[in-house]
């Protein structure tokens, strides 16, 4: 008596993971981060990560329904929630509902799915969606609540425009600490006075620096789960360190500390969860160490003498576009080869 | 490579086994040996008809040597190659020939080749044997020609002759002997099993082998965990009171037995790119080749059955089986208790690497292993693939340190000259990459069609030079001919128009005319 068998490929095992895993596991390291957040500033960030969550789905299902592709598989595997989410942690938490569904529109539509879909944008979705609002409405982008605001007021704030309190969006908002550094080593202070500022907080920004460490935190269990790797956030942190130190140990009165600079900002946040993006980065160890750098150091220059307080959306969408370069010429030595 | 760098690697060669190094890659996998390696060994049933492919070599298919209605012996030729050293096929009993027939053979390309179909007599009776006695005081070319014509083959897998392999290690030059018993996919468990059972016959077969290629340092590699298989190696190396044999144990991660990696972990050193062991002076065998070669000089016996491992959880009781070469596969199912109601898969070899069969009529063959049973439970599921991500945990797992994810890309590309450059030829399709892929790609498969691909073209390439040089040849000859024949009929031409040379000719003959006039009386 024989027996017939259908046959498939080897390796005939489970495989050990799955994409939606991976995305999935990058959301929940982020949880601590939202937690402070909105412990500082109030459900604002929990609204704008519904809301563009909510847009970049429905602008994912009507693109795959365009291309023809399966929603199911599609819509699961989280990418699209991670992007919506990455991108609801970089804005203001009061700025308008549209400001989210502008964003959603070039992230998702433009920069994912008019670039070949998953696995094939050339440049991070989150960081192209937030650029193109950070650029096209400056002041909404730059309104940051000073204090937090109550669940009732945010509402009303995001979706019918009316300001916190009675005194106007001036009352309420103001310049981040990036903003007060800049402004104030520009109009000749010394950042000893700089730091006398209640927007200072402790060492990097009231607020910020505790929102900075939480996700630090988050990254450090994605670093244990293995789900990213430590090259990019290496290369990133330590090539902000070395700029930053550099001049700080040259001139301290005109240079804020390395300590400021690597919790001040995003660039915790970069360095964890934006520039570790696999689909836009560099793909060998050393591609990413380098790419990693490439992204401190144009953050830098850019917190420096560039024309914008932060520096992360940019320097991770230049750093994309030499990523294919790196890679062609970092790539690993093959068994066998000198 | 410059040479004091060589030095260094040869010195770190010929300390084989001292330090363990690590390699690239690889993945630390679920051991599940226990399931089969608990009984003891037992014999399989033989079958009432043995199908023995002819096809048991890297390579082609050997001849037939009987025909239908033949009577045999046990050990006596079936098939053979015209050029001696290829390897041939004997007889796994006594009985009688019932026909060459095409036949399911138990091979990777799931292809039918031809079979000798034998009803065994029962009475398993061998041929007249010739074992070598005193093989310590036989000429090395004489015990390789006695492994030559024993039909041995690399019982690890890649059925690569033996013989072959002795010779080239032996004209080479080698100084270090290593036997490979690190059985590193999950579920497989004959080798362990014969080391358990059979050392003495392992560390024999060590010392012809050292005869046999004038190498004398052995390494039997065995993974960290086989420590029953350890303490009986070593208490056969005592009994045989020989210091060049020793044991050496490498920490379990897959796919350490492939020979390339293992002798990174042996030596920290790398097989150049399509070179062999014998580059570094090493010479890899399996276990249970080695235990070939001891039966087949000590005992003059040709291999004609071999262990394999019945396991996976859809069988019933596991274990490891002592089967004749063409015993279909279903019988040794049978012997394990039958299939369980979710049997769903049936592969050849382990999970990581092995081939899916369509039926257990397959027969046993030399490189048969393991016969691997699994269900739907361990098998992926039908989610979609989903595009790469470009996450690099292939490049992470790869033991050959490629990029499989650019790799991947330029193969479904038909990129076949970056593929190349990027390596696909190093890979050693050990499924590392495609079993940690979250998108679930096909990768192993991908580079093994790949890798088909690349050998095609390079031998489409070979063929179109060869062609084209004998076209060049052919021109070139040609025009040679016609150049010549010019310029015989210029020179005739130039001396019918040439006056003085007219004379001298005229001069000469009549010169000849009247020297011949003076010589005739």
């Amino acid at each position: 008596m024989t027996r017939q068998f259908e046959t498939g490929n080897a390796p005939h095992l489970v495989p050990q993971n799955t994409v939606a895993a991976v995305m999935r596991q990058v959301l929940y390291a982020l949880a601590p981060g939202v937690a402070v957040h909105a412990w500082f500033f109030g459900p604002g960030i929990l609204l704008q990560i519904a809301l563009a969550s909510l847009f970049a789905l429905g602008l994912e299902a009507l693109m795959l329904m365009a291309r023809r592709k399966p929603l199911k598989p599609f819509l699961g595997d989280c990418s699209a929630v991670l992007t919506a989410v990455l991108f609801a942690l970089c804005i203001p938490p009061l700025a308008p509902w549209w400001i989210a569904l502008v964003a959603m529109v070039f992230s998702i539509v433009v920069a994912k799915h008019l670039y070949g879909g998953l696995g094939d944008n050339l440049f991070n979705p989150a960081m192209v969606g937030y650029v193109v609002v950070l650029v096209s409405f400056p002041q909404i982008l730059s309104a940051w609540p000073q204090a937090a605001t109550g669940t009732l007021d945010t509402l009303a704030a995001v979706f019918l425009g009316h300001a916190p309190g009675t005194d106007g969006w001036d009352a309420v908002t103001g310049a981040t600490v990036l903003d007060t550094v800049r402004n104030g080593l520009a109009a000749g202070q010394e950042m000893e006075q700089i730091r006398l500022s209640p927007a200072f907080g402790r060492f990097a920004g009231q607020g910020w620096e505790w929102i900075a460490l939480a996700y630090a935190a988050g990254g450090a269990w994605l670093l244990w789960r293995r789900v990213i790797g430590w090259q990019v956030p290496a290369g990133l942190l330590a090539a902000v360190a070395v700029f930053s130190a550099a001049g700080w140990l040259l001139d301290p009165a005109q240079n804020p500390s390395p300590l400021f600079d690597l919790l001040s900002g995003a660039v915790i946040l970069g360095a964890f969860f934006i520039a570790t993006d696999p689909v836009s980065g560099c793909t060998s160890d050393r591609g990413r160490l380098l790419f990693g750098a490439g992204v401190g150091i144009l953050t830098l220059v850019i917190r420096r003498w560039g024309g914008y307080p932060d520096g992360i959306a940019f320097a991770v969408l230049l750093m994309n576009l030499s990523a294919p370069l790196i890679d062609r010429f970092t790539r690993p030595r093959i068994f066998g080869h000198d | 490579m410059p040479g004091r760098m060589k030095q260094t690697a040869d010195l770190r060669a010929r300390q084989a086994g001292d330090r363990l190094h690590r390699f690239h890659g690889g993945l630390s996998l679920p051991h599940h040996k226990a399931v089969s390696c608990g009984v003891p060994l037992e014999r399989a049933p033989l079958p009432g008809e043995l199908f023995i492919p002819l096809l048991q070599q890297s390579g082609r298919e050997a001849e037939p040597t009987v025909n239908a209605g033949d009577t045999v012996l046990k050990g006596e030729t079936i098939g053979r190659f015209r050029h001696l050293g290829r390897g041939c096929v004997h007889a796994p009993t006594s009985g009688t020939v019932t026909g060459v027939v095409p036949h399911p053979i138990s091979h990777a390309s799931g292809e039918e080749g031809r079979c000798v179909v034998l009803r065994p007599d029962g009475r398993d009776q061998w041929k007249d044997l010739q074992p070598i006695g005193d093989w310590q005081q036989t000429d090395p070319e004489a015990l390789r020609e006695r492994i030559r014509n024993s039909g041995i083959v690399g019982l690890g897998g890649a059925m690569f002759p033996t013989g072959f392999k002795l010779q080239e290690a032996r004209r080479r030059g080698i100084h270090t002997l290593i036997l490979n018993g690190s059985e590193c996919e999950p579920y497989i468990s004959c080798d362990e099993t014969l080391m358990r059972e059979q050392p003495d016959s392992i560390v024999l077969g060590a010392r012809i082998l050292q005869r046999a290629v004038g190498a004398k340092p052995t390494i039997i590699a065995i993974e960290d965990q086989m420590g029953a298989a350890r303490n009986a190696l070593e208490t056969a190396i005592k009994r045989a009171g020989d210091s060049t044999v020793r044991v050496v144990r490498v920490i379990p991660v897959y796919p350490e037995g492939g020979e390339k990696q293992l002798i990174r972990v042996l030596t920290g050193l790398e097989v150049p790119s399509g070179g062999r062991p014998s580059d570094l002076g090493l010479l890899c065998q399996n276990v249970a080749t080695a235990t070939a070669v001891a039966r087949a000089v000590t005992e003059g016996k040709p291999l004609v059955e071999r262990i394999v491992t019945v396991t996976g959880p859809g069988v019933r009781c596991p274990r490891n089986l002592l089967a004749a070469i063409g015993t279909p596969i279903s019988v040794l199912v049978e012997q394990c208790g039958g299939y369980t109601p979710d049997a769903a898969r049936l592969v050849l070899g382990g999970p990581m690497m092995g081939f899916p069969l369509g039926s257990d009529a397959n027969p046993v063959t030399k490189a048969a292993n393991c016969v691997l049973v699994l269900t739907a439970k361990e098998l992926r599921d039908n989610r979609p693939e989903m595009p790469c991500i470009r996450c690099g945990d292939c490049a992470r797992a790869c033991p050959a340190q490629l990029l499989p994810q650019q790799l991947h890309r330029f193969v479904r590309a038909d990129a076949w000259d970056d593929a190349g450059d990027a390596g696909l030829a190093d890979c050693i399709e050990c499924g590392c990459c495609d079993l940690v892929c979250p998108s679930h790609i096909p990768l192993a498969n991908w580079f093994r069609y790949g890798k088909s691909r690349l050998r095609e073209r390079a031998l489409d390439r070979h063929r179109a030079d060869q062609a084209r040089q004998r076209f060049e040849a052919r021109e070139a000859r040609q025009e040679r001919i016609r150049l010549e024949r010019k310029q015989r009929i210029a020179t005739k031409k130039a001396a019918l128009h040439d006056d003085a040379a007219k004379k001298a000719q005229i001069a000469e003959a009549v010169e000849r005319a009247r020297k011949k006039q003076e010589h005739t009386p």
